[in-house]
């Protein structure tokens, strides 16, 4: 039974782990459990046998949960990571992720929704060869690298993979130092994005931290990107994950090219999702939705006064300037800085044509 | 006199596009208006509404619009927001109108 999983389950109450087994033994893959109820002890049985996932209570004696955590991100940076804890309290969680963990679990949920609770481990026993990021599994490390950078954030993201350990110093959003295998600035930033996989931790910020990349980091995760895309993406990538790639690097490109600052695509209602480059999950569901609503009032506003159809709509604030562009098959909100220049209507009317090209 | 009218009624066939400007507060309600008064009042209203609805959704969807323009083939409706309420300004695009960008 060599692709036997072992879980190991760790809490100081005896009972819990009692329970906790029987629900285990539920799992499809029907891994081995074991159980801890000190962090001495999974510590101890961690170092002496490989274990796929551990699951881990917060609140314990001597060594708590979240020194547990601390010490396995480092010691074994392979092991996925579950918290399963009674402590509703919202800090605990936030801490708990920014050490990397796999996902969090009250107690009480997860008895209320066992059957979603036990699909979660399942999914986690069964990524052993898929990439990504502890924490954000389905992100790859530019996605997540975006995310820091439009939420314009000030932090230290260290990124461990194995026994190597690299840092990215971002302030109010920018990239502003790197540091990985003995090098520094844009290069060790070029070697970070070939990694695949790892476990990432928000520090906090250092402000005075001596800046070393002074290129935009759009234009660097595209330069990074282009590379990787001629490498062929690796040896494993499938030909619908290159494709998939290179039609990413291209709309990365051609937004970089452009100037512009995010680019949202909208099928009508019910026929696909929308596509969005530039800008985060959720403020990217924001303005699709923005966009579906304003097309339906655009075009009751041209039926009540005979106004023919939409060529365009622009609209700006402090902020941003937007343009949406109704075509046959969707509808594009594009957003623009302020301090876009004239002829902004011909830049978006060319990027749109692009964009499915 | 009058005899085509009595013939084919005086509704002319086509409603000629507003031009000129509105003011309404956030209710909707028409405060002030240039535009001709011989076009009908409710579709002015109706599009007081509408515009107001655009810019209410815009903050709802966290990008709050001080200004929007709608680019129709024979109008544009350019609106700036005013405390909730808005100043929309109706152009009919003709010919002769030059490019907007």
């Amino acid at each position: 039974m060599e692709n036997q999983h072992k879980i190991l389950v760790l809490d100081d109450d005896a009972d819990w782990l009692e329970l906790s087994r029987e629900m285990l033994t539920q799992l499809p893959s029907k891994p081995e459990i074991r159980t801890a109820t000190s962090g001495k002890r999974a510590l101890a049985m961690l170092d002496g046998e490989p274990f796929r996932l551990l699951i881990c209570d917060l609140k314990m004696p001597r060594i708590d949960g979240l020194q547990v955590l601390a010490i396995v991100r480092r010691r074994f940076p392979e092991l996925r990571t579950v918290v399963l804890s009674a402590l509703e309290d919202e800090d605990f969680r936030s801490r708990a992720y920014a050490l990397g963990v796999d996902m969090f679990w009250l107690k009480t949920e997860m008895q209320g929704n066992l059957q979603m609770y036990l699909e979660c481990l399942e999914s986690l026993l069964g990524r052993d060869q898929d990439g990504g990021f502890r924490g954000i599994q389905s992100k790859s490390l530019m996605d997540i690298i975006q995310m820091e950078c439009l939420t314009r954030s000030s932090s230290v993201l260290r990124i461990t993979r194995g026994s190597l350990v690299a840092r990215l110093w971002i302030q109010g959003g920018e990239l502003t130092d790197a540091e990985a295998e003995g090098a520094r600035g844009e290069a060790a930033f070029r070697r970070i994005l070939t990694w695949k996989s790892g476990t990432f931790e928000n520090l906090p910020a250092e402000p005075n931290r001596k800046r070393t990349i002074v290129k935009p980091v759009n234009a660097l995760l595209l330069e990074s990107a282009q590379a990787i895309d001629e490498s062929g993406g690796g040896p494993e990538a499938s030909d619908q994950t290159v494709q998939i790639h290179r039609r990413t690097v291209w709309k990365l490109s051609l937004l970089t090219r452009t100037g512009a600052e995010f680019v949202v695509a909208v099928p009508p209602e019910g026929q696909g999702v929308h596509e969005a480059m530039g800008t985060q999950a959720q403020t990217a569901e924001q303005y699709a939705t923005w966009t579906r609503r304003a097309t339906e009032i655009i075009k009751r506003m041209g039926d009540l006064v005979d106004a023919g159809p939409l060529l365009h709509l622009d609209g700006n604030n402090s902020e941003r300037q937007l343009l949406l562009i109704p075509r046959e098959n969707k509808n594009f909100l594009v957003g623009w800085s302020p301090e876009a220049s004239e002829g902004l209507l011909e830049k978006t009317k060319k990027l749109v044509a692009s964009w499915d090209s | 006199m009058g005899l085509l009218n009595n013939i084919f009624g005086s509704r002319p066939g086509v409603t000629q596009l507003p031009s000129g400007s509105i003011t309404v507060n956030r209710a909707g309600q028409i405060l002030s208006s240039t535009v001709s008064s011989a076009y009908p009042a409710d579709l002015l209203h109706a599009v007081g509404k509408e515009v107001l609805a655009l810019l209410r959704e815009a903050r709802t969807a966290q990008m709050p619009l001080a200004e929007v323009s709608i680019h129709f083939a024979s109008l544009r409706i350019t609106a700036r927001e005013l405390r909730g309420g808005a100043i929309i300004f109706l152009f009919p695009q003709t010919a002769l109108s030059p490019i907007s960008n």
